[in-house]
Protein backbone atom coordinates (compact mmCIF):
# COMPACT_ATOMS: atom_id res chain seq x y z
CA UNK A 1 0.00 0.00 0.00
CA UNK A 2 0.87 3.27 -0.83
CA UNK A 3 -0.24 6.26 1.38
CA UNK A 4 -0.07 10.29 0.46
CA UNK A 5 -2.09 12.99 0.93
CA UNK A 6 -3.81 14.85 -1.37
CA UNK A 7 -5.25 18.38 -1.11
CA UNK A 8 -5.81 17.76 2.35
CA UNK A 9 -7.48 14.33 1.96
CA UNK A 10 -5.47 10.89 2.71
CA UNK A 11 -5.69 7.91 0.06
CA UNK A 12 -3.98 4.85 0.91
CA UNK A 13 -3.83 2.85 -2.80
CA UNK A 14 -2.68 -0.61 -3.61
CA UNK A 15 -0.26 -0.21 -7.30
CA UNK A 16 1.45 -1.40 -9.66
CA UNK A 17 5.16 -0.50 -8.94
CA UNK A 18 5.22 1.23 -12.20
CA UNK A 19 2.63 3.37 -11.71
CA UNK A 20 3.50 7.06 -11.71
CA UNK A 21 2.55 10.02 -9.57
CA UNK A 22 0.45 11.28 -12.37
CA UNK A 23 -0.89 7.98 -13.31
CA UNK A 24 -2.53 7.66 -9.59
CA UNK A 25 -3.76 11.08 -9.50
CA UNK A 26 -5.32 10.63 -12.82
CA UNK A 27 -6.21 7.04 -13.39
CA UNK A 28 -6.91 5.89 -9.81
CA UNK A 29 -8.00 8.93 -8.07
CA UNK A 30 -9.53 10.63 -10.66
CA UNK A 31 -8.17 13.91 -10.36
CA UNK A 32 -8.12 14.77 -13.97
CA UNK A 33 -6.86 18.44 -13.72
CA UNK A 34 -3.26 17.19 -13.66
CA UNK A 35 -2.36 16.93 -17.61
CA UNK A 36 -0.60 14.17 -19.45
CA UNK A 37 1.38 15.72 -21.98
CA UNK A 38 4.23 14.11 -23.36
CA UNK A 39 4.83 11.97 -19.94
CA UNK A 40 8.59 12.40 -20.01
CA UNK A 41 9.50 15.28 -18.08
CA UNK A 42 9.09 17.93 -21.12
CA UNK A 43 6.30 20.12 -21.04
CA UNK A 44 5.31 20.74 -17.33
CA UNK A 45 1.54 19.92 -18.07
CA UNK A 46 1.72 17.43 -14.82
CA UNK A 47 3.24 19.93 -12.42
CA UNK A 48 2.07 19.14 -9.29
CA UNK A 49 3.69 20.31 -5.56
CA UNK A 50 5.01 17.92 -3.45
CA UNK A 51 5.74 19.06 0.04
CA UNK A 52 4.86 22.44 -1.34
CA UNK A 53 8.11 22.12 -4.29
CA UNK A 54 6.85 21.72 -8.08
CA UNK A 55 8.02 18.66 -9.79
CA UNK A 56 7.15 16.66 -12.98
CA UNK A 57 4.64 13.85 -11.84
CA UNK A 58 5.11 12.02 -14.82
CA UNK A 59 8.72 11.10 -13.54
CA UNK A 60 7.70 10.24 -9.90
CA UNK A 61 6.90 6.96 -8.91
CA UNK A 62 3.91 6.64 -6.77
CA UNK A 63 5.57 4.15 -4.24
CA UNK A 64 8.19 6.74 -3.82
CA UNK A 65 5.79 9.21 -2.49
CA UNK A 66 4.64 7.28 0.62
CA UNK A 67 3.61 9.92 3.10
CA UNK A 68 3.76 12.94 1.12
CA UNK A 69 1.88 15.85 0.74
CA UNK A 70 0.61 16.41 -2.85
CA UNK A 71 -1.23 19.56 -3.95
CA UNK A 72 -3.03 19.66 -7.58
CA UNK A 73 -4.59 22.14 -9.11
CA UNK A 74 -8.05 20.95 -7.36
CA UNK A 75 -6.82 21.82 -4.29
CA UNK A 76 -5.22 25.73 -5.68
CA UNK A 77 -9.08 26.42 -5.41
CA UNK A 78 -12.19 26.12 -6.67
CA UNK A 79 -14.99 27.39 -9.77
CA UNK A 80 -16.86 30.10 -6.95
CA UNK A 81 -13.11 30.84 -5.08
CA UNK A 82 -10.30 31.57 -7.52
CA UNK A 83 -6.76 31.62 -6.47
CA UNK A 84 -5.48 34.69 -7.28
CA UNK A 85 -3.32 33.28 -10.33
CA UNK A 86 -6.38 31.15 -11.45
CA UNK A 87 -7.94 34.78 -11.55
CA UNK A 88 -5.04 36.45 -13.13
CA UNK A 89 -5.16 33.60 -16.14
CA UNK A 90 -8.95 34.14 -16.74
CA UNK A 91 -8.80 38.01 -16.47
CA UNK A 92 -5.37 37.95 -19.08
CA UNK A 93 -6.64 34.87 -21.20
CA UNK A 94 -3.45 33.26 -20.77
CA UNK A 95 -4.47 30.45 -22.61
CA UNK A 96 -5.72 28.73 -25.78
CA UNK A 97 -6.09 24.97 -25.46
CA UNK A 98 -6.02 25.22 -21.57
CA UNK A 99 -4.18 22.07 -21.56
CA UNK A 100 -1.48 23.16 -20.05
CA UNK A 101 -2.94 25.53 -18.23
CA UNK A 102 -3.30 23.20 -14.76
CA UNK A 103 0.56 22.18 -15.32
CA UNK A 104 1.18 26.37 -15.75
CA UNK A 105 -0.59 27.79 -12.50
CA UNK A 106 0.61 24.66 -10.12
CA UNK A 107 4.27 25.92 -11.52
CA UNK A 108 3.76 29.97 -11.14
CA UNK A 109 2.35 29.13 -7.86
CA UNK A 110 5.80 27.77 -6.69
CA UNK A 111 7.68 29.76 -8.62
CA UNK A 112 6.13 32.70 -5.91
CA UNK A 113 7.43 31.20 -3.06
CA UNK A 114 10.91 30.01 -4.56
CA UNK A 115 11.29 34.24 -5.35
CA UNK A 116 10.11 34.63 -1.72
CA UNK A 117 12.59 32.26 -0.31
CA UNK A 118 15.27 34.48 -2.27
CA UNK A 119 16.44 31.90 -5.13
CA UNK A 120 17.82 33.27 -7.67
CA UNK A 121 17.87 32.32 -11.49
CA UNK A 122 20.49 31.85 -13.86
CA UNK A 123 19.09 35.19 -15.66
CA UNK A 124 19.33 36.83 -12.39
CA UNK A 125 21.79 39.95 -11.58
CA UNK A 126 23.64 38.45 -8.61
CA UNK A 127 22.92 35.54 -6.91
CA UNK A 128 21.43 36.45 -3.13
CA UNK A 129 18.27 36.54 -4.89
CA UNK A 130 15.93 38.05 -7.75
CA UNK A 131 12.72 40.49 -8.24
CA UNK A 132 9.74 39.81 -10.86
CA UNK A 133 10.49 40.53 -14.02
CA UNK A 134 9.56 39.63 -17.63
CA UNK A 135 12.95 37.74 -17.76
CA UNK A 136 12.71 35.93 -14.56
CA UNK A 137 9.38 34.68 -15.50
CA UNK A 138 10.20 33.51 -18.59
CA UNK A 139 13.33 31.82 -17.25
CA UNK A 140 11.58 30.32 -14.35
CA UNK A 141 8.60 29.18 -16.46
CA UNK A 142 10.67 27.35 -19.19
CA UNK A 143 9.59 23.70 -17.81
CA UNK A 144 6.19 24.72 -18.43
CA UNK A 145 5.64 24.90 -22.58
CA UNK A 146 2.44 25.82 -24.28
CA UNK A 147 2.07 24.30 -27.39
CA UNK A 148 -0.51 27.38 -28.77
CA UNK A 149 2.34 29.79 -27.59
CA UNK A 150 0.25 32.20 -25.35
CA UNK A 151 3.37 32.67 -23.58
CA UNK A 152 3.01 36.28 -23.71
CA UNK A 153 0.11 36.11 -21.89
CA UNK A 154 0.85 33.48 -19.33
CA UNK A 155 3.95 36.31 -18.30
CA UNK A 156 1.21 39.06 -18.04
CA UNK A 157 -1.03 36.78 -15.63
CA UNK A 158 1.46 35.52 -13.60
CA UNK A 159 3.32 39.28 -13.44
CA UNK A 160 -0.60 40.44 -12.67
CA UNK A 161 -0.94 37.98 -10.01
CA UNK A 162 2.52 38.84 -8.20
CA UNK A 163 1.31 42.56 -8.29
CA UNK A 164 -2.39 41.42 -6.75
CA UNK A 165 -0.64 39.43 -3.98
CA UNK A 166 2.20 42.36 -3.02
CA UNK B 1 8.06 0.18 -18.53
CA UNK B 2 8.65 -3.50 -18.19
CA UNK B 3 8.09 -5.02 -15.09
CA UNK B 4 10.16 -4.60 -12.20
CA UNK B 5 10.25 -5.21 -8.38
CA UNK B 6 10.50 -1.82 -5.98
CA UNK B 7 12.36 -2.02 -3.14
CA UNK B 8 13.13 0.36 -0.34
CA UNK B 9 16.54 -0.06 0.88
CA UNK B 10 17.36 0.76 4.47
CA UNK B 11 20.76 1.18 4.96
CA UNK B 12 23.78 2.14 2.14
CA UNK B 13 25.11 -1.35 3.02
CA UNK B 14 21.90 -2.69 2.03
CA UNK B 15 21.33 -0.73 -1.03
CA UNK B 16 25.06 -2.39 -2.34
CA UNK B 17 23.53 -5.99 -1.32
CA UNK B 18 20.47 -5.68 -3.81
CA UNK B 19 22.76 -4.57 -6.53
CA UNK B 20 22.94 -6.91 -10.06
CA UNK B 21 22.99 -6.16 -12.91
CA UNK B 22 19.68 -6.47 -13.71
CA UNK B 23 19.25 -4.07 -10.54
CA UNK B 24 19.41 -0.27 -10.80
CA UNK B 25 19.56 2.38 -8.03
CA UNK B 26 16.58 5.17 -8.25
CA UNK B 27 16.91 8.49 -6.41
CA UNK B 28 15.37 11.20 -8.40
CA UNK B 29 14.66 9.66 -10.81
CA UNK B 30 14.29 12.14 -13.44
CA UNK B 31 16.43 10.65 -16.14
CA UNK B 32 16.54 7.19 -15.35
CA UNK B 33 12.46 6.76 -15.40
CA UNK B 34 12.35 8.71 -18.54
CA UNK B 35 14.53 5.74 -20.08
CA UNK B 36 12.49 3.16 -18.59
CA UNK B 37 9.50 4.58 -19.91
CA UNK B 38 11.21 4.23 -23.61
CA UNK B 39 12.64 0.59 -22.70
CA UNK B 40 16.55 2.18 -23.17
CA UNK B 41 16.90 0.65 -19.54
CA UNK B 42 14.95 -2.17 -18.01
CA UNK B 43 16.10 -3.08 -15.05
CA UNK B 44 14.50 -5.88 -13.38
CA UNK B 45 14.54 -4.58 -9.66
CA UNK B 46 14.84 -0.80 -8.95
CA UNK B 47 16.55 -0.25 -5.26
CA UNK B 48 14.91 3.01 -4.15
CA UNK B 49 18.01 4.96 -1.76
CA UNK B 50 16.10 8.39 -1.31
CA UNK B 51 15.14 7.87 2.10
CA UNK B 52 18.49 7.14 3.39
CA UNK B 53 19.50 9.12 6.37
CA UNK B 54 22.09 11.50 6.14
CA UNK B 55 23.01 11.56 2.03
CA UNK B 56 20.40 15.08 1.66
CA UNK B 57 23.09 17.29 3.76
CA UNK B 58 25.62 19.38 2.84
CA UNK B 59 28.22 19.77 5.68
CA UNK B 60 31.34 22.20 6.03
CA UNK B 61 34.38 20.11 4.99
CA UNK B 62 38.33 20.69 5.21
CA UNK B 63 37.52 24.40 4.95
CA UNK B 64 34.89 22.93 1.96
CA UNK B 65 31.95 21.09 1.36
CA UNK B 66 31.01 17.59 1.29
CA UNK B 67 27.70 17.33 -0.90
CA UNK B 68 25.94 14.50 0.31
CA UNK B 69 24.63 12.35 -3.11
CA UNK B 70 20.71 13.25 -2.65
CA UNK B 71 21.04 16.94 -2.28
CA UNK B 72 18.68 18.14 -5.12
CA UNK B 73 20.38 20.22 -7.74
CA UNK B 74 17.97 23.12 -5.91
CA UNK B 75 18.80 22.89 -2.31
CA UNK B 76 22.74 22.96 -3.77
CA UNK B 77 22.40 25.72 -6.29
CA UNK B 78 20.67 27.88 -3.54
CA UNK B 79 22.84 26.86 -0.97
CA UNK B 80 23.74 30.42 0.61
CA UNK B 81 27.75 28.83 0.96
CA UNK B 82 27.64 27.64 -2.58
CA UNK B 83 26.38 31.21 -3.97
CA UNK B 84 29.09 32.85 -2.13
CA UNK B 85 32.08 30.55 -2.37
CA UNK B 86 31.27 28.68 -5.54
CA UNK B 87 28.83 31.05 -7.79
CA UNK B 88 30.02 28.67 -10.78
CA UNK B 89 28.64 25.98 -9.45
CA UNK B 90 25.00 28.08 -8.27
CA UNK B 91 25.18 29.52 -11.93
CA UNK B 92 26.10 25.67 -13.61
CA UNK B 93 22.97 24.31 -12.21
CA UNK B 94 20.47 26.85 -12.57
CA UNK B 95 21.65 26.69 -16.93
CA UNK B 96 20.36 23.27 -16.48
CA UNK B 97 16.94 21.67 -16.78
CA UNK B 98 13.93 23.21 -15.77
CA UNK B 99 12.64 24.18 -11.66
CA UNK B 100 10.45 21.11 -11.55
CA UNK B 101 13.36 18.85 -12.87
CA UNK B 102 16.21 20.46 -10.31
CA UNK B 103 13.88 20.05 -7.45
CA UNK B 104 13.57 16.45 -8.05
CA UNK B 105 17.24 15.59 -9.70
CA UNK B 106 20.33 14.46 -6.65
CA UNK B 107 24.01 15.73 -7.05
CA UNK B 108 24.83 11.66 -7.68
CA UNK B 109 21.85 11.18 -9.84
CA UNK B 110 23.31 14.33 -12.25
CA UNK B 111 26.58 12.78 -12.75
CA UNK B 112 25.41 9.23 -13.31
CA UNK B 113 22.57 10.83 -16.14
CA UNK B 114 23.11 9.33 -19.86
CA UNK B 115 23.59 10.77 -22.53
CA UNK B 116 20.83 12.77 -24.69
CA UNK B 117 22.07 11.27 -28.03
CA UNK B 118 19.19 10.64 -30.16
CA UNK B 119 20.72 7.05 -30.92
CA UNK B 120 20.74 5.77 -27.80
CA UNK B 121 17.49 7.14 -27.23
CA UNK B 122 16.08 5.10 -30.14
CA UNK B 123 15.52 1.54 -29.46
CA UNK B 124 15.24 0.65 -33.51
CA UNK B 125 18.54 2.33 -34.20
CA UNK B 126 22.38 0.69 -33.63
CA UNK B 127 23.93 2.06 -30.23
CA UNK B 128 27.02 0.48 -28.59
CA UNK B 129 26.43 2.29 -25.62
CA UNK B 130 23.24 0.65 -25.17
CA UNK B 131 23.39 -2.37 -27.43
CA UNK B 132 27.10 -2.89 -27.35
CA UNK B 133 28.47 -4.20 -30.69
CA UNK B 134 25.55 -3.47 -32.43
CA UNK B 135 27.54 -0.05 -34.01
CA UNK B 136 27.03 3.40 -34.00
CA UNK B 137 23.98 5.48 -35.90
CA UNK B 138 25.35 8.55 -35.40
CA UNK B 139 27.96 8.00 -37.69
CA UNK B 140 26.81 9.23 -40.96
CA UNK B 141 23.52 10.03 -38.94
CA UNK B 142 22.72 13.89 -37.91
CA UNK B 143 24.57 14.76 -35.07
CA UNK B 144 23.68 18.42 -33.74
CA UNK B 145 24.30 17.70 -30.21
CA UNK B 146 27.34 15.03 -30.60
CA UNK B 147 30.68 15.72 -28.95
CA UNK B 148 33.89 17.22 -30.70
CA UNK B 149 36.77 15.58 -28.02
CA UNK B 150 36.90 12.76 -26.71
CA UNK B 151 34.67 10.52 -28.83
CA UNK B 152 35.87 7.43 -30.13
CA UNK B 153 34.90 5.39 -33.92
CA UNK B 154 32.35 3.39 -31.72
CA UNK B 155 30.86 6.99 -29.97
CA UNK B 156 29.83 10.12 -30.91
CA UNK B 157 27.78 11.14 -27.59
CA UNK B 158 28.38 13.78 -25.19
CA UNK B 159 27.99 14.05 -21.23
CA UNK B 160 25.13 16.49 -20.98
CA UNK B 161 25.74 17.60 -17.05
CA UNK B 162 25.83 21.17 -16.57
CA UNK B 163 26.74 20.18 -12.86
CA UNK B 164 29.48 18.51 -13.72
CA UNK B 165 31.45 21.06 -15.66
CA UNK B 166 31.66 23.43 -12.76
CA UNK B 167 32.41 20.40 -10.05
CA UNK B 168 35.45 20.31 -12.71
CA UNK B 169 36.33 23.50 -12.67
CA UNK B 170 36.81 23.72 -9.21
CA UNK B 171 38.51 20.31 -8.93
CA UNK B 172 35.70 18.64 -6.85
CA UNK B 173 35.79 15.54 -5.72
CA UNK B 174 33.84 12.63 -6.08
CA UNK B 175 33.78 9.79 -2.89
CA UNK B 176 32.09 6.47 -3.22
CA UNK B 177 31.28 4.12 -1.02
CA UNK B 178 32.01 0.15 -1.81
CA UNK B 179 29.66 -2.90 -0.51
CA UNK B 180 32.56 -3.18 2.79
CA UNK B 181 31.64 0.31 3.19
CA UNK B 182 35.34 1.63 2.49
CA UNK B 183 36.12 4.97 1.07
CA UNK B 184 37.19 6.31 -1.77
CA UNK B 185 37.99 9.49 -4.01
CA UNK B 186 37.92 10.24 -7.14
CA UNK B 187 38.35 14.03 -8.85
CA UNK B 188 35.02 14.36 -10.82
CA UNK B 189 37.21 14.14 -14.13
CA UNK B 190 38.80 10.79 -13.16
CA UNK B 191 35.17 9.30 -12.63
CA UNK B 192 34.23 9.00 -16.00
CA UNK B 193 35.96 6.86 -18.88
CA UNK B 194 36.38 7.83 -22.48
CA UNK B 195 34.29 5.61 -25.02
CA UNK B 196 37.07 3.94 -26.74
CA UNK B 197 35.93 0.69 -27.78
CA UNK B 198 33.48 0.37 -24.63
CA UNK B 199 31.02 2.90 -24.87
CA UNK B 200 28.50 0.79 -22.47
CA UNK B 201 31.22 1.74 -19.73
CA UNK B 202 30.70 5.33 -18.97
CA UNK B 203 32.35 5.61 -15.43
CA UNK B 204 35.19 3.90 -13.28
CA UNK B 205 32.53 2.94 -10.42
CA UNK B 206 32.76 -0.73 -9.60
CA UNK B 207 29.59 -3.40 -9.24
CA UNK B 208 27.59 -2.25 -5.73
CA UNK B 209 29.77 0.95 -5.46
CA UNK B 210 27.57 3.89 -4.42
CA UNK B 211 28.64 7.83 -4.81
CA UNK B 212 27.86 8.79 -1.70
CA UNK B 213 29.68 12.55 -1.88
CA UNK B 214 30.88 15.04 -3.49
CA UNK B 215 33.84 17.22 -1.88
CA UNK B 216 34.32 20.21 -2.66
CA UNK B 217 37.76 22.38 -1.67
CA UNK B 218 37.93 25.48 0.31
CA UNK B 219 36.38 28.34 -1.64
CA UNK B 220 38.83 30.96 -3.28
CA UNK B 221 37.50 34.22 -2.23
CA UNK B 222 38.50 37.31 -5.18
CA UNK B 223 38.33 34.79 -8.48
CA UNK B 224 36.01 35.62 -11.07
CA UNK B 225 33.61 33.10 -11.72
CA UNK B 226 31.34 32.26 -14.85
CA UNK B 227 29.69 30.06 -16.73
CA UNK B 228 28.42 30.43 -20.37
CA UNK B 229 26.12 27.97 -21.89
CA UNK B 230 25.13 28.32 -25.69
CA UNK B 231 22.03 26.06 -26.52
CA UNK B 232 19.48 26.13 -29.00
CA UNK B 233 16.64 27.61 -27.11
CA UNK B 234 16.71 30.71 -24.19
CA UNK B 235 16.35 28.38 -21.66
CA UNK B 236 15.62 24.11 -20.87
CA UNK B 237 17.82 22.65 -23.03
CA UNK B 238 21.26 21.11 -23.33
CA UNK B 239 24.21 22.94 -23.84
CA UNK B 240 25.53 22.98 -27.50
CA UNK B 241 28.85 23.80 -25.64
CA UNK B 242 29.49 25.34 -22.65
CA UNK B 243 32.36 26.94 -20.82
CA UNK B 244 32.78 27.36 -16.88
CA UNK B 245 35.65 29.93 -15.66
CA UNK B 246 37.72 30.43 -12.32
CA UNK B 247 39.81 33.37 -13.04
CA UNK B 248 42.32 34.93 -10.58
CA UNK B 249 43.81 38.44 -11.78
CA UNK B 250 46.51 40.31 -10.59
CA UNK B 251 46.12 43.99 -12.41
CA UNK B 252 45.86 43.39 -16.13
CA UNK B 253 47.58 39.83 -15.99
CA UNK B 254 45.83 36.65 -15.71
CA UNK B 255 47.09 34.95 -12.02
CA UNK B 256 45.47 31.44 -12.63
CA UNK B 257 42.93 30.44 -14.90
CA UNK B 258 41.02 27.15 -14.97
CA UNK B 259 38.28 26.34 -17.59
CA UNK B 260 35.94 23.52 -17.94
CA UNK B 261 33.74 22.72 -20.63
CA UNK B 262 30.93 20.66 -21.52
CA UNK B 263 28.61 19.85 -24.52
CA UNK B 264 31.58 18.97 -26.45
CA UNK B 265 32.83 15.33 -24.94
CA UNK B 266 31.94 12.30 -23.42
CA UNK B 267 32.65 13.71 -19.63
CA UNK B 268 33.20 17.46 -18.79
CA UNK B 269 36.38 18.71 -20.62
CA UNK B 270 38.89 19.80 -19.07
CA UNK B 271 42.76 20.83 -20.63
CA UNK B 272 45.79 21.78 -18.32
CA UNK B 273 47.51 23.40 -21.37
CA UNK B 274 44.60 25.78 -21.82
CA UNK B 275 45.26 26.65 -18.16
CA UNK B 276 48.85 26.54 -18.30
CA UNK B 277 48.90 28.85 -21.49
CA UNK B 278 46.68 32.02 -20.06
CA UNK B 279 48.57 31.70 -16.47
CA UNK B 280 50.83 35.18 -16.38
CA UNK B 281 48.91 36.12 -19.87
CA UNK B 282 48.18 39.39 -20.56
CA UNK B 283 44.23 39.85 -20.93
CA UNK B 284 43.69 40.82 -24.31
CA UNK B 285 42.22 39.06 -27.40
CA UNK B 286 45.03 37.94 -28.71
CA UNK B 287 46.19 35.71 -25.45
CA UNK B 288 42.22 34.16 -25.27
CA UNK B 289 42.47 33.46 -29.26
CA UNK B 290 45.87 31.31 -28.35
CA UNK B 291 44.26 29.43 -25.75
CA UNK B 292 41.10 28.89 -28.09
CA UNK B 293 44.01 27.28 -30.93
CA UNK B 294 45.50 25.35 -28.27
CA UNK B 295 41.76 23.56 -26.95
CA UNK B 296 39.60 23.61 -30.22
CA UNK B 297 40.74 20.48 -32.63
CA UNK B 298 41.95 20.89 -36.13
CA UNK B 299 38.83 18.80 -37.49
CA UNK B 300 35.31 17.57 -35.89
CA UNK B 301 34.68 13.49 -35.69
CA UNK B 302 31.00 14.09 -37.26
CA UNK B 303 30.23 16.58 -40.20
CA UNK B 304 27.58 18.16 -38.28
CA UNK B 305 29.72 19.09 -35.31
CA UNK B 306 32.42 20.72 -37.75
CA UNK B 307 29.75 24.10 -36.29
CA UNK B 308 31.05 23.60 -32.95
CA UNK B 309 34.73 24.42 -33.47
CA UNK B 310 33.94 28.14 -34.00
CA UNK B 311 31.20 28.06 -31.80
CA UNK B 312 33.94 26.60 -28.70
CA UNK B 313 36.37 29.13 -29.99
CA UNK B 314 33.78 32.02 -30.04
CA UNK B 315 32.20 31.02 -26.86
CA UNK B 316 35.99 30.41 -24.77
CA UNK B 317 36.60 34.04 -26.20
CA UNK B 318 33.65 36.02 -24.81
CA UNK B 319 34.07 33.97 -21.25
CA UNK B 320 37.35 35.04 -20.82
CA UNK B 321 36.56 38.50 -21.86
CA UNK B 322 33.89 38.59 -19.10
CA UNK B 323 35.54 36.28 -16.62
CA UNK B 324 39.08 38.87 -16.66
CA UNK B 325 37.15 41.90 -16.48
CA UNK B 326 37.00 43.20 -19.81
CA UNK B 327 33.16 42.66 -21.00
CA UNK B 328 29.96 41.83 -19.12
CA UNK B 329 29.72 41.01 -15.63
CA UNK B 330 30.69 37.97 -13.36
CA UNK B 331 29.71 36.16 -9.93
CA UNK B 332 32.80 36.98 -7.64
CA UNK B 333 33.64 34.32 -4.82
CA UNK B 334 33.41 35.55 -1.18
CA UNK B 335 34.71 33.65 1.82
CA UNK B 336 32.38 31.96 3.77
Amino acid sequence: MTTFTVNGRSHALALDPRTTLLDALRDHLNLTGTKKGCDHGQCGACTVLVNGVRVNSCLCLAAMHDGDEITTIEGLGSPDRLSALQAAFVEKDGYQCGYCTPGQIMSATALFEELKAGHPSYVSEGLDGATMSDAEIAERMSGNLCRCSAYPLIREAIAMAAEAEE
Amino acid sequence: MRPFDYERATSLHDASERMSDAAAIIAGGTNLLDLMKIQVMTPSRLVDISRLDGLDRIDDHDGGLRIGALVTNTALATDPRVRAGWPVLSRAILAGASAQIRNKATTGGNLLQRTRCPYFYDTAMACNKRAPGTGCSAQGGSGRMLALLGTSEDCLAAHPSDMAVALAVLGASVEITAPSGELRTLPVTQLYTLPGNRPDIETDLKQGEIITAVVLPAPRPGTAQTYRKVRDRASYAFALVSVAAVVLMDGDTIAEASLAFGGIAPRPWTDGSVNALLAGAEASDESFARAAAQLVPDSAPHPETEFKRPLLRRTLIATLREATGLAGRVDTARSL
